[in-house]
């Protein structure tokens, strides 16, 4: 089988750490969130105090890969996320790509508001809770369809070889993406 | 690129969704709970919402545990009369139901809770604070978690000693088994896990307000909050 590179690897990295932050994030927050967790786990300091620094060294991470790693590279990718139409990537995988940006941003304000707010009255907005629950739920409706096409779906399961080792099969790259791959 | 137009919409998106979300700073709160409300008869039936908007904040490493067999709530400081109440002597007190609204100074709110408990005067009937008392201690078993409310507070019409919650025995995690309720103020003046009332010549910082937040709690307008 003939393989083709099909993501760098600041592109790969990028993904990995994302990919942690989220789940290290999501665990944390749930404990914090559901009462049944809260009660289960209990040491509500102790995980407030992770899911902040995690938040916190998740975004530094994301920065410090994006600067030390492949920047031209990913120039040419965000380029190339602008035109909403089938290339390297399709169109929904672009869409999930911007969302999943967007909802980063809007995490990290709502969480920083959390937490200043916590300690300064002039931070403290009613609604930055409802914001900062809203995003969990778009953002794991998101994951969910993202990890089934990932893990599950056969057609689309072999991108996840792209994601881990690089590269993808050059068969499948013409079937699934005939105007960035042709042999 | 076959020629035509390209579809530049990639950054559109991406800002729309971030503008949207952070204007929904503006507008989350009002339409969040209009949305709860339509929605609460089917809440138990969606999985992983927290039941009726409650979230449980706690300031120790673990809640602590209620043993009716030695549980106590000592009544004590400027009162002619000491109080040690068992859990049995607590329930016999004079009981009283309300219904009133509970507000998170984070943002949360919890809509039409019922509490059963008992009123303040029942308690200073027995107590019969002095003179020099001008202000309540409330000490909860999570250590170092205290607030205090003053004699005029204390003794608002829907000020309880609550031990019920929505018709059951007050939950651990809501504080059993008993709990300063003052629909007035912030959850954070509604202490949890009540086992020592003090009688104390003026209101001093609690918990939360030697931290910055305010002594005063008024839902709408403290802790910069205008209603």
């Amino acid at each position: 089988m003939n393989w083709v590179r099909r993501f760098s690897r600041t592109e790969r990295t990028l993904h990995w750490v994302n990919a942690a932050g989220f789940f290290l994030l999501l665990a944390t927050g749930l404990i914090l969130y559901l009462p049944r967790l809260s009660i289960l786990v209990g040491r509500r300091p102790v995980v407030k105090d992770i899911h902040f620094w995690g938040g916190v060294g998740w975004i530094s991470a994301l920065a410090l890969v994006a600067l030390l790693g492949d920047r031209r590279g990913l120039l040419r990718t965000a380029r190339d996320l602008e035109r909403l139409e089938p290339s390297r990537l399709n169109v929904g995988q672009k869409i999930n790509a911007l969302l999943t940006a967007a909802f980063a941003v809007l995490f990290l304000a709502s969480g920083l508001l959390l937490f200043f707010g916590e300690r300064d009255t002039r931070f403290r907005w009613a609604s930055t809770v409802v914001l900062h629950d809203g995003l969990l739920y778009a953002s794991l409706a998101l994951l969910t369809g993202h990890l089934y096409l990932a893990l599950i779906h056969p057609a689309t399961r072999h991108s996840l070889r792209g994601m881990t080792t690089g590269k993808v099969s050059e068969e499948w790259a013409q079937r699934h993406y005939p105007r960035w791959f042709r042999p | 690129m076959d020629g035509s137009q390209p579809k530049r919409y990639g950054r559109g998106l991406f800002l729309a969704t971030v503008a949207g979300g952070l204007s929904s700073l503006a507008w989350g709160k009002p339409v969040w709970s209009r949305v709860s409300s339509a929605l609460s008869p089917a809440e138990g039936l969606i999985p992983f919402v927290p039941k009726s908007g409650w979230r449980i904040y706690t300031v120790s490493g673990s809640l602590p545990s209620f043993d009716p067999a030695t549980w106590r709530l000592q009544v004590s400081g400027l009162v002619e009369q000491e109080l040690v109440l068992s859990h049995r002597e607590l329930l016999a007190l004079p009981r009283v139901t309300q219904v009133s609204d509970f507000h998170c100074v984070t943002g949360w709110t919890v809509k039409n809770v019922r509490w059963t408990g008992v009123r303040i005067t029942d308690i200073f009937a027995k107590a019969r604070p002095t003179p020099e008392a001008n202000a309540l201690q409330f000490i909860s078993a999570e250590k170092p978690y205290l607030d205090y409310l003053t004699m005029e507070q204390a003794l608002f019409h829907d000020v309880m000693l609550a031990y019920e919650m929505d018709g059951k025995p007050l939950a651990r995690e809501h504080g059993a088994p008993v709990r300063l309720v003052i629909p007035e103020m912030y959850g954070y003046k509604n202490v949890k896990w009540l086992n020592q009332i003090n009688l104390v010549p003026e209101a001093q910082p609690g918990y939360w307000e030697s931290l910055g937040y305010d002594r005063d709690a008024w839902v709408g307008r403290s802790n910069g909050y205008h209603s």
